[in-house]
């Protein structure tokens, strides 16, 4: 079982590439510097305290580093997509490479349990995506986007979206390297989403209210929305839009645009 | 259910230290998590066993210290303790705050032998 996941075998994490049937199983990379064959006798002996003060999540933040510094070295603006099942993250997406693709090197790192549907309509954007099977694991972690970095090998002074699983709890608590956490929520979803998983809100930057075009048919108070996620996190920057209807898609490319020129 | 990768993780440090520690067996393992960890310490304690199974920590004692939150007030310089983190700030009611401990995820120490 893979430690880093939970998933029930070390072969049920696959990466996929659009057009292509190259799949890779999950492996990871575990040391095992010791022999397994023991020839040496155990003795019993008293028991000893080891203090160890050791962070549960170090390896997952230590790779996450480590994908950062990449990322950091080769310029690539990197945005950790989150938000429950059904938010409307996949069209957000095709909807931001359609209106930044001419200006912008992009790329896609997409992660669900099973299918590779969402990469499917990534690559018919026409920009390189890589598909991340978690199968049993619920969120994406360091070391399958370090693995999926290696295979898409993303281009210099580029923006990278790493879709995560649809899911507002387990993501909330694995840092992947990327610069930018961008919680989804739709306008379907209730105001008082932030209260109810206010750790996926206090680890963002970014807060994305979709579905606004649904606005006149839903008893939906977006100023009560926002109070409740700033309740949790007062810094966060938040674009309202629609992503099928087109509302509010510019002000959030302009942002994008905005920020990655900065970053130049 | 992020508790049982948690659980795992947890597992495969203590094989690590024991093989490390050149010692046969782990007799308890103490964990602190704070209560604005992100972990539900009732759902990490539910999984534990299916967790652990067959690995060094089978017949290890578990211990969990629960670490209460508290928060340093950026507007009025307080310290208070806090529950939720949408709490706001009792003195000045407001949500400009950081949060001083209640984030921990560790595992303390391994008593083995």
């Amino acid at each position: 079982m893979c430690a880093t996941c939970g998933c029930d075998s070390d072969k049920t994490v696959t990466l996929l590439k659009p057009g292509t049937n190259e799949t890779e199983n999950h492996h990871h990379h575990h040391e095992h510097t010791h022999d397994h064959h023991h020839d040496h006798e155990h003795f019993k002996t008293d028991p000893r305290e080891l203090i160890l003060e050791r962070d549960v999540l170090m390896k997952n933040d230590l790779m996450a580093e480590r994908n950062r510094g990449y990322f950091e070295a080769k310029n690539i603006m990197t945005f950790n997509l989150v938000s429950s099942p059904g938010s409307g993250k996949t069209t957000i997406l095709e909807k931001t490479i359609l209106k930044l693709s001419k200006d912008f090197t992009l790329a896609v790192i997409e992660g669900d349990q099973q299918s590779s549907n969402d990469a499917e309509r990534i690559s018919a954007t026409g920009i390189e995506v890589i598909q991340i099977n978690t199968g049993k694991g619920c969120h994406l972690d360091s070391e399958m986007v370090n693995r999926a970095l290696k295979k898409l090998n993303p281009s210099n002074n580029s923006i990278l979206f790493i879709e995560n699983v649809g899911n507002l709890v387990c993501p909330a608590l694995f840092d992947l390297g990327e610069g930018k956490r961008v919680v989804i929520i739709s306008t379907t979803e209730g105001e008082d989403k932030p209260l109810k998983y206010p750790f996926m809100f206090e680890s963002s930057e970014i807060c994305i209210i979709n579905k606004t075009d649904l606005l006149p048919y839903l008893d939906f108070d977006m100023e009560k929305l926002k109070d409740n996620a700033k309740r949790i996190n007062p810094d966060l920057t938040f674009f309202e839009l629609s992503a099928t209807k087109g509302d509010g898609m510019d002000e959030w490319c302009h942002w994008l645009k905005d920020s990655m020129l900065v970053s130049d | 259910m992020h508790e049982f990768s948690i659980a795992r993780n947890i597992t495969n440090i203590a094989e690590d230290e024991l093989r490390k520690a050149n010692a046969n067996s782990v007799e308890k393992i103490e964990l602190e998590i704070g209560e604005l960890s992100g972990i539900e310490i009732e759902s990490l304690e539910f999984v534990w066993e299916a967790a652990i199974r067959d690995s060094v920590l089978d017949n290890a004692e578990l211990i969990i210290n629960r670490i209460k939150a508290k928060a340093h007030c950026n507007d009025c310089d307080k310290e208070f303790g806090i529950k939720q983190l949408f709490d706001a700030c009792p003195i000045c009611r407001n949500h400009n705050f950081d949060i001083l401990c209640g984030k921990e995820l560790k595992i303390k120490s391994l008593t083995v032998n």
